[in-house]
C-alpha cells in the first residue's frame, strides 16, 4: 500500500504548527494499521524547514522544498509542489490541519487531482466497505467521520476510487505524541525550480500582521465557556470574571462567536478547537453537536442553563438551571467564601 | 467592455436555528422544516461586488447559483439589493454533487460568462462547511485565489488588493485579474434590499416558476425582458456528465448516524446552598483553587 502523507505548515514563529505536529501522530497510526509509511512534507525557507524536528513523531520519509519565496505561505506555489509530489508519490492519504492555510491549500489540490476531500474531520478510522448496488468490496478505506448539517448528524464519509483520500482536521482534534526519539527517517529535497516559475508568485503579500496567540484555551485546565444565551458582550464580562478568580480561560460557542460576543479564537467545537479540560462551565450553551464534539472529553462538566431540557445537561455531571446572571455572581461569591 | 464579477452564491437550510422536528424520527434531516436562506458569508460576498459596482460605472454583478428551481428565491434577493442579473444553474442531474462536482458544474457556467474579472464567493456555507467550493472552482477555471477576504483596499483594470483575515492575524496582498475570492465573515454586512429595485425585480421569474404561474406574464416579459433569470441545464454549460452528480462526486457517504449522547447522571443543582456545597466540593476535590 502507498503512504500516508501529512502537509505540514509552518508557523510565524518558523515552527511546524501543532496542528500538523498532531495529524504526523494521527498519520502514524493509521501508516502502522495500513502497514506503510508515513511522509511529512515541508514547504517553507531554508532556515525554517532545515530546523524542523517531525522524525521523533514517526517520519519515514520528510520531503522538503526550499526557497526563500516559498514562506510565508502562498496559495499557487505550494500547491503547485504539492500536486506534482501527489502525481508522483501516488499518496494512499493525505492530511491537513483545517486552518486558514490547510482549508486554502487542499481543495485546490483536491481539484487538481480530482480526488474526495472531506473538510473539518472529528475522526478518522481505517475501514471496509461494500457497495451497495455492485457489491463491489474495498478494503482499509479511510472512514472520514465528521458532524454535518449543522451538527445534527454524524456523517462517514469514503473516497472508495480516487486516491488520495483526503481530509483536514482541526487542531487539538487529534493528540500530540512523540512516536520514538530516535526514530529514523530519510529526507528527499524536492526540485523546487522545475515546479515553481514566476507566473506562481503573481499574488502577492504586501503585509502580514500577526500576532502570537494571546489566549489558550486548547491546554487550559478549567474553562468557562459561554454560548448565544449569555445574552451579550456585557454578560460575558461575568465569564471573564469567574475564569479570572478560578484561573481559568474563556471559552465560547459558535453562537456566541458569530453574535460577536468574543473572538473566534476561543471558540471550542468542531470549527473552533477541541478541548479536554480538567473542568468545563458551559454557561448559556445549548450544545449543538459540533460544540459538543469539541468539549466531551472534559473530565467534569458543569451547565448554567435557563433551559432544563439543553442537550448540553445530557453530558453535564452538574446542571444549574437558572440565569448566567444570576448564578455566576453567586459562584465567585461562594468560591471565595470557601477557597482556603 | 463591462467590468464583470460573478458572485457566487447557495441557497442553504437555515441550520443556526434548528428546531426540534427538523429531525425525522428515522435521524434524517427534515428539510422542510427549515426555512432556505441566502448563505451569509455570500451575502457578504454580494455586498463587495455591489461596492465595486459604486466604485466603477463599467461594472456588473451577475450572481450565479446552483440548486433546486427554488433557488431562483436568492436571486431575487440579489436584485433588490443591486445586483443586476442572475443565473440557475439548475437540472436533476447536478443532484447528490459534492464539493468537487459542484466546482467543476460552476466552473463551466462561468466559463460561459467570460470574459470575467472576479469571481467572488463567501468562504463557507452553513450547511455544509467545507470553504471547498471556492478554491475547487478558482483551481477548475485556471485562476489564482485569495481566500478569507475582509475588505477590497483598491482596484485598477489589472489589478486589486485585499485584505485578509487569518486566524491570528491579517494579511494584505496584491493579485492580478481575473481573480477568485472568498468573502470572510468579518467583511462588512449586506445592505439591505432597495424599494425601488423591489419594485422593479418582484415579477423577476425563471422559465419554471413561470409555468406554475396563473397570471399570464407573456406581454410583460416582452416589455421587460430584465425580469427573465436564466436557467442553465447539463446541456447549457455543456458538462460531462460523468463529472456531474453521484458519478461525479468521489466523496461517498457511507453512514449517517442521528446524534446520540451518552447520559450522564446529572446532578441537578436547584437552589444556592446546592451552588454553595458544588463549589465547596470543587474545591475540596482540588479542581479549582
Amino acid at each position: 500500500m502507498n503512504s500516508v502523507f501529512v502537509y505540514c505548515e509552518i508557523t510565524d514563529e518558523g515552527l511546524v504548527a501543532d496542528v500538523s505536529l498532531e495529524l504526523l501522530s494521527k498519520g502514524r497510526k493509521l501508516a502502522n494499521q495500513l502497514r506503510t509509511k508515513l511522509e511529512a512534507v515541508l514547504i517553507g525557507n531554508e532556515k525554517f524547514v532545515s530546523e524542523a524536528k517531525v522524525f521523533e513523531y514517526g517520519v519515514d520519509v520528510l520531503h522538503t522544498a526550499t526557497d526563500s519565496r516559498l514562506f510565508p505561505y502562498l496559495t499557487l506555489p505550494h500547491s503547485a509542489i504539492l500536486i506534482s509530489l501527489f502525481r508522483q508519490e501516488q499518496p494512499e492519504i493525505a492530511l491537513f490541519g483545517a486552518t486558514s492555510i490547510g482549508r486554502d491549500l487542499a481543495p485546490r489540490i483536491a481539484s487538481a487531482l480530482k480526488c474526495g476531500l472531506t473538510a473539518d474531520c472529528t475522526s478518522l478510522e481505517i475501514g471496509d466497505h461494500t457497495e451497495n448496488r455492485t457489491q463491489k468490496e474495498y478494503k482499509n478505506l479511510l472512514y472520514q467521520i465528521r458532524p454535518a448539517f449543522g451538527g445534527n448528524i454524524i456523517a462517514t464519509i469514503i473516497n472508495p476510487d480516487t486516491r488520495p483520500q483526503m481530509a483536514t482536521v482541526r487542531e487539538g482534534v487529534m493528540k500530540k505524541e512523540i512516536y520514538n526519539p530516535d526514530y529514523k527517517g530519510v529526507t528527499k529535497s524536492i526540485d523546487v525550480d522545475s515546479i515553481v516559475s514566476d507566473e506562481h508568485f503573481i499574488v502577492e503579500i504586501i503585509e502580514r500582521h500577526v500576532e502570537k496567540s494571546k489566549v489558550n484555551i486548547k491546554n487550559a485546565g478549567i474553562i468557562v465557556a459561554g454560548g448565544y444565551g449569555v445574552g451579550s458582550k456585557e454578560n460575558f464580562d461575568l465569564l471573564f470574571q469567574l475564569a479570572d478568580v478560578l484561573g481559568a480561560q474563556v471559552g465560547a460557542s459558535r453562537a456566541a462567536v458569530d453574535a460577536g460576543f468574543v473572538e473566534h479564537e476561543r471558540q471550542v467545537g468542531q470549527t473552533g478547537i477541541t478541548v479536554r479540560p480538567k473542568l468545563y462551565i458551559a454557561c448559556g450553551i445549548s450544545g449543538a453537536v459540533q460544540h459538543r464534539a469539541g468539549m466531551d472529553q472534559s473530565a467534569q462538566i458543569i451547565s448554567i442553563n435557563t433551559d432544563p431540557n439543553a442537550p448540553i445537561n445530557n453530558i453535564a455531571d452538574y446542571t444549574i438551571i437558572g440565569d448566567v446572571a444570576d448564578i455566576i455572581p453567586k459562584m465567585i461569591k461562594y468560591y471565595r467564601s470557601n477557597s482556603k | 467592455m463591462s467590468f464583470r464579477i460573478i458572485c457566487l452564491a447557495k441557497q442553504v437550510p437555515d441550520t443556526r436555528n434548528v428546531g426540534k422536528d427538523a429531525m425525522k424520527a428515522d435521524g434524517t434531516v427534515n428539510r422542510a422544516a427549515l426555512p432556505a436562506i441566502f448563505n451569509p458569508e455570500d451575502l457578504h460576498a454580494l455586498e463587495q461586488a455591489l461596492r465595486i459596482k459604486e466604485m466603477r460605472n463599467d461594472a456588473e454583478v451577475i450572481l450565479l447559483t446552483m440548486g433546486p428551481a427554488r433557488a431562483a428565491e436568492i436571486i431575487r434577493e440579489a436584485l433588490y439589493r443591486g445586483a443586476d442579473r442572475g443565473y440557475l444553474l439548475t437540472d436533476r442531474k447536478f443532484a447528490g454533487s459534492d464539493t468537487l462536482a459542484t466546482s467543476y458544474a460552476l466552473s463551466l457556467a462561468i466559463k460561459k460568462l467570460e470574459p470575467f474579472h472576479l469571481v467572488i464567493s463567501g468562504r463557507q456555507a452553513i450547511d455544509g462547511d467545507t470553504a471547498q467550493v471556492g478554491p475547487q472552482t478558482a483551481e477548475k477555471l485556471g485562476i489564482p485565489q485569495v481566500t478569507y477576504a475582509e475588505e477590497i483596499l483598491s482596484l485598477s483594470d489589472n489589478e486589486i488588493v485585499i485584505k485578509r483575515r487569518l486566524e491570528r492575524g491579517i494579511e494584505t496582498v496584491k493579485a492580478p485579474l481575473p481573480l477568485a475570492i472568498t468573502v470572510h465573515s468579518s467583511a462588512a454586512s449586506c445592505r439591505p434590499r432597495v424599494a425601488r429595485l423591489l419594485m422593479k425585480y418582484k415579477h423577476a421569474r425563471t422559465i419554471t416558476e413561470l409555468q406554475s404561474e396563473i397570471r399570464d406574464y407573456t406581454e410583460l416579459y416582452q416589455n421587460r425582458p430584465y425580469l427573465q433569470i436564466d436557467e442553465w441545464g447539463v446541456e447549457d454549460i455543456h458538462a460531462d456528465q460523468q463529472y456531474l452528480g453521484l458519478s461525479g462526486s468521489p466523496t461517498k457517504v457511507k453512514k449517517i448516524e442521528n446524534v446520540v449522547f451518552q447520559h450522564k447522571d446529572t446532578l441537578k443543582i436547584q437552589n444556592d446552598q446546592d451552588i454553595e456545597n458544588l463549589m465547596k466540593q470543587l474545591i475540596d476535590s482540588h479542581i479549582i483553587g
